[in-house]
């Protein structure tokens, strides 16, 4: 018996027609999610909402001091994160070769570590730095655990970005008799912006949707830090507790998100833009780009 | 002067290039051909110790440049590079503007002051022919320019410097012809000013550049000179039977 013959534009078609259908349930959960979030959200949202402190366990005044707290604990993440990520990627790419046993050992261990649920990080710490360091709950904390959290897939991506760098480049430095700090700092990180970016940006996304890891760290306090050893309520945490917590809250949980989720927005939209003005000359299909 | 003894450079168990010994002339113009694979490049990268950013790569024999060799503590690398500037096949200006594509490295070699730095690119880009077409937009991106005007700026980059020698990767090989031709003038324009060792397959460029030649051929797996000398003896009476052939066009 001979086997149907499906003719070749039938194929095409049935493919074009899964791609399109799968790329269009992407986008339509996404929209349904932003619009749900929008729609009870946005009615919630008012100036006072944004300047207010936190009354009533949430259900009226404002989020003000949430907010504060969430761009304090950023700020502790981001400034530990992003040199540390920086340095680890350079020692992996420059200073140890592919093959040898010691990059090899960290990269399998950066790629455990970004795979730990972040509730482990928050017990982590919770033992460490609230404890055996003796910070108790602080935004201090939170933005260590959220770094610890963080790194390893800001070192993986930045990794990328510097290894996409063409070689060319790095011969045309060595050529001109460039250090191999110059080469490094003035032209392989300034063509890998677009991948560095990409990596910044996976960073800001993993700390400012973090909830379990700053439960047991930066804690749920709603007063308005006056110090990085303050407790702070992340954003996050703000959403938790008002939707699951605090009867009544769910519309007020809404408008958090919605202001999170701005706040993302925004955040990515100003670290893209500043590091376009940074690799303004590179081209953007060279490596992953944002 | 250049002067080789012995040369060889070697990949892991590979080698490339076997005992080489070659003089290129002070001002003169050497081109170096052969097939490819025959250590051409190798040997190139040799010269100005290019060869050290491959791991597995390892040289013996002596290189010698204004009676330095180039393996004593004398020069550093970064010294050394300095004074033997390389041109590499591909055009590869950084990506940022043609401005500081040039002033990095004077920068980096202790050239702060503005004016001089402006100056000595404004003489450079004269140098190559480019700054009549790039003087009104220094700031713009290198990448903007056409690989020919990419490639001469690459030669003004390192002309900055102010080597003495410059080693030419096959300059001219991913250029379109009219672009190429504009880079082989540049060549000859700087003749007697520079020391220029040019690794070329065209031997028509040979003929036409080159005061010297020096054939490479595979000879029991690795490069070897068979012949040397100056071009228009070696292009008229080839003394190698096998350079004769690839010379005529019948072999190679």
């Amino acid at each position: 018996m001979r086997s149907p013959v499906i003719s070749p534009a039938w194929k095409e078609r049935v493919a074009s027609v899964a791609i399109w259908v799968s790329a269009s349930l992407i986008v339509g959960v996404l929209a349904w999610i932003l619009i749900d979030i929008f729609m009870k959200g946005f009615s919630q949202l008012s100036i006072s909402f944004l300047r207010d402190e936190v009354e009533d366990a949430g259900r009226g005044g404002g989020i003000a001091s949430i907010i504060a707290s969430t761009l304090a604990i950023l700020t502790v993440t981001l400034s530990v994160a992003v040199p540390l990520s920086l340095a680890t990627a350079i020692a992996l790419t420059e200073y140890t070769r592919d093959l040898t046993r010691g990059g090899r050992f960290v990269r399998r261990s950066l790629d455990v570590l970004a795979a730990v649920p972040s509730i482990v990080f928050g017990l982590f710490g919770n033992a460490f730095f609230c404890i055996a360091l003796g910070m108790g709950y602080s935004i201090l904390a939170g933005g260590l655990t959220l770094a610890c959290m963080a790194l390893p897939i800001m070192i993986r991506t930045t990794e990328q970005a510097i290894r996409s760098v063409p070689d060319e480049y790095r011969f045309a430095a060595a050529a001109l008799g460039l250090s191999r700090t110059t080469t490094m700092f003035r032209v392989v990180l300034p063509a890998a912006t677009p991948g560095l970016a990409a990596g910044l940006v996976l960073g800001i996304g993993r700390a400012l949707a973090e909830t379990a890891a700053l439960l047991f760290t930066s804690g749920y306090v709603t007063r308005m830090p006056e110090s990085l050893s303050d407790s702070g309520r992340a954003l996050s945490v703000h959403i938790y507790d008002m939707a699951m917590n605090v009867p009544g809250g769910n519309t007020r949980a809404c408008a958090t998100a919605t202001v999170l989720v701005l706040l993302l927005l925004f955040i990515n939209g100003a670290a893209v833009m500043l590091m376009r003005s940074v690799g303004r000359h590179v081209p953007p299909t060279r490596s992953g780009s944002v | 002067m250049i002067h080789t003894v012995s040369l060889s450079v070697h990949y892991g168990t590979f080698t490339a290039v076997r005992n080489a010994s070659l003089i290129v002339r002070q001002g003169s113009i050497t081109a170096i051909v052969g097939p490819s694979g025959c250590g051409k490049s190798s040997f190139l990268n040799a010269l100005n110790r290019m060869t050290d950013l491959i791991p597995s790569a390892r040289i013996t024999g002596k290189v010698s440049i204004d009676c330095c060799d180039i393996h004593d503590n004398c020069r550093s690398a970064a010294e050394l590079r300095r004074c033997v500037g390389m041109i590499f096949q591909k055009p590869n200006p950084f990506p940022m503007s043609i401005r500081r594509n040039i002033q990095l490295a004077l920068r980096e070699h202790g050239t702060r002051d503005r004016t001089e730095l402006d100056a000595i690119t404004e003489r450079v880009l004269r140098d190559v022919g480019l700054w009549d077409e790039v003087k009104d937009r220094l700031d713009s991106s290198a990448l903007q320019l056409s690989g020919g005007q990419q490639q001469r700026l690459c030669i003004a980059r390192a002309l900055a410097l102010q080597p003495q020698v410059l080693l030419m990767d096959e300059p001219c090989s991913a250029l379109d012809p009219i672009a190429s031709a504009k880079v082989e003038s540049l060549i000859n324009n700087l003749r007697s000013r520079y020391t220029i060792v040019i690794v070329t397959h065209n031997l028509a460029q040979a003929r036409r550049l080159a005061d010297d030649i020096a054939v490479f051929w595979i000879a029991d797996g690795a490069g070897e000179i068979i012949e040397q000398g100056a071009a228009a003896d070696i292009f008229d009476a080839p003394s190698h039977p096998t350079a004769a052939a690839y010379l005529a066009g019948t072999q190679g």
